[in-house]
């Protein structure tokens, strides 16, 4: 069968990986067309370092169909990795080998062309801006520089697509602010990001297209303005009130098919601009309005209880 | 199909780290031949004094050398693989770039094979210093301690991918390298123990490694030998097979 030219870096179909315990990934559909920044959100457990092992077949999958940049996998799974960047969850540098060291393993790896090498290696130290750093041992790092020499690492040999799981998990705002910098460079060189976090912000600076992930599938996709426009609404209504009154409250609204989410010591319900005249009228006035929120979106959709 | 690219860019990690470390390691391989010539071939050999023809010095000279070679390539292929696998998850980030499970264990089983090629000289180096004689035949010892290392350093890479924890290496080596070692006719021909031991040595590979040792050493290289490298052969081919099996298993899920 011919390789058909697609515009979609990514394709996912009915993909489901199941462990002993858990299904990680259950028929799971996603598609990142080309020279997008896809932010896969969802809560702990829902399969997203998963989906972006089974990217790497590092993982297989037991049912569905594969594709990265047009190529099948698992078959054609080492031609896709050599055209991917991948930044981990868990920091794997090499502890015992220096900044420059890492890269340069990784620069081979990547076969990156021997005239080209020691050109893209300080390139990453610099993207990393760790170039005065660069015979400091792994070990001896602090967690940010370890952090950016991690994505460095997987942006060596600049690759066309980047699967970015969690990047900016545990940094400090600085460094975040710049890493979202970099991450907005590349989408404008054209590569194609896959962006797993927990940082709603994140998303919505960063996405250009978010997809809400939730027990092994995707439960809602769209741009984050689309998101929140469809799922909470122009505005929140928040009631500060007891435990119990909460629970009325979440009761008479569940009636009226108002989707409400708990925020702590008071309760909002979505979309309250489209609450029906009788609700209003049993609620009273809401302490505070204000627009509604891509997490609104996510702890709906995701629901509240981390399981 | 199997590159050489990724193969070469895993040892290009393994350099830099012997680069860091060379000083130690290669201090660590002189040293120890050292000492087994001074406690056996001395302290041994001035009651032994020669045996089946030859100085006890330089039986054990030759001997020795399987027995580097066996720490380097079992010691190597078990810690160091496990470590990286379990502790570092550097295999993880590796099999993230376009590298395959069976190219990874190729990389690191020949690096040590390597290793062990060029260190098992060292008792045998030592023992020239000693008194043993130089002959055209010492040239195929790398070679010999390259194969035999291979051997080891899979049979490593493969116990690593199936013991639950890094304790458990204590039953390998208790149970399996010290019995190895000590019937591979290092000290003492094989001969002298009992038939069915005797018989044991020969699936032993280090046994096979001995004798083409000394028979490249002392110039009495014959049919058998090619025996000898055929048991040596079978078994690297076995050991790849197995470790890269568990390997994958381990690394791929
Ligand atoms: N190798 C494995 N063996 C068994 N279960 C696994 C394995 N890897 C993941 N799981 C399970 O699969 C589920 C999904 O895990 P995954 O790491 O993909 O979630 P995640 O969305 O990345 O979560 P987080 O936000 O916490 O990183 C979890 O229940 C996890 O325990
Ligand atoms: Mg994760």
């Amino acid at each position: 069968m011919p390789i058909v030219a697609s515009m979609d870096a990514i394709v996912l179909h009915g993909v489901t990986k199941r462990y002993p315990d858990v299904t990680a990934v259950d028929g799971l559909d996603l598609e990142v067309p080309e020279g997008i920044c896809l932010g896969l959100l969802g809560p702990n457990g829902a399969g997203k370092s998963t989906t972006m092992r089974l990217l790497t077949a590092q993982s297989l999958a037991d049912e569905g169909e594969i594709r990265v940049m047009g190529l099948r996998l698992p078959q054609q799974s080492k031609q896709a990795r050599a055209l991917m960047g991948v930044v981990p969850q868990l920091d794997n540098l090499d502890e015992e080998l220096t900044a420059r060291e890492n890269l340069e393993v990784f620069a081979h790896l990547y076969r990156v062309p021997r005239q080209e090498r020691r050109a893209a290696v300080d390139r990453a130290l610099a993207l990393a801006q760790l170039t005065d750093r660069a015979a400091t041992r792994t070990v001896n790092l602090s967690g940010g520089m370890r952090r950016r020499l991690l994505i460095a690492r997987g942006l060596v040999h600049q690759p066309r697509l980047v699967l970015l799981d969690e990047p900016t998990v545990g940094l400090d705002p600085q460094v975040r602010q710049e890493l979202w910098s970099l991450i907005v460079r590349l989408r404008e060189e054209g590569v194609t990001t896959l962006m797993s976090t927990h940082y709603i912000e994140e998303a919505e600076r960063l996405a250009d297209d978010c997809a809400l992930m939730s027990h092994g599938r995707i439960v809602a996709r769209g741009s984050p303005e689309e998101l929140v426009k469809e799922h909470a609404g122009a505005e929140v209504a928040e009631h500060y009130a007891s435990q119990e009154r909460q629970a009325e409250i979440a009761a008479l609204a569940a009636e009226a098919g108002v989707p409400t989410r708990r925020t702590g010591p008071s309760i909002s319900l979505l979309k309250s601009e489209q609450l029906p005249r009788s609700l209003e009228e049993a609620l009273g006035p809401p302490n505070v309005r204000r627009p509604a929120t891509l997490e609104d979106v996510f702890v709906v959709l995701t629901g509240e209880a981390v399981e | 199909m199997m590159e050489f690219a990724p193969v070469r860019a895993v040892w290009r990690r393994e350099l830099a780290l012997y680069r860091r470390y060379w000083a130690s390691t290669s201090f660590a391989a002189m040293t120890e031949p050292t000492i087994y010539l001074l406690a056996f071939g001395y302290g041994f050999g001035s009651v032994v004094g020669a045996l089946y023809g030859y100085d006890y010095k330089d039986f054990v000279a030759t001997g020795v050398v399987a027995t580097a070679v066996l720490f380097i390539g079992a010691f190597g292929g078990m810690f160091n693989t496990f470590i990286r696998r379990t502790f570092q998850h550097t295999y993880d980030a590796m099999l993230a770039a376009p590298v395959d499970v069976r190219e990874l264990v190729t990389a690191e089983a020949s690096w040590l094979a390597v290793k062990a090629g060029v260190y098992g000289c060292a008792p045998m180096l030592v023992g020239v210093a000693f008194g043993l004689e130089p002959s055209w035949g010492m040239l195929l010892v790398p070679f010999i301690g390259f194969l035999t290392g291979l051997v080891f350093a899979l049979f490593g890479v493969w116990v690593s991918a199936i013991v639950p924890s890094i304790n458990t290496f204590d039953y390998v080596i208790t149970g399996a390298l010290t019995p190895m070692f000590m019937v591979a006719g290092t000290f003492f021909p094989v001969t002298q123990l009992p038939a069915w031991v005797a018989a044991a040595a020969q699936v032993n590979p280090l046994y096979h490694c001995v004798e083409l040792v000394r028979g490249a050493v002392f110039g009495r290289l014959g049919l058998d030998d090619l025996g000898h490298l055929g048991v040596l052969s079978a078994c690297a081919v076995l050991m790849w097979a197995l470790a890269v099996w568990k390997m994958r298993a381990r690394l791929i899920d």
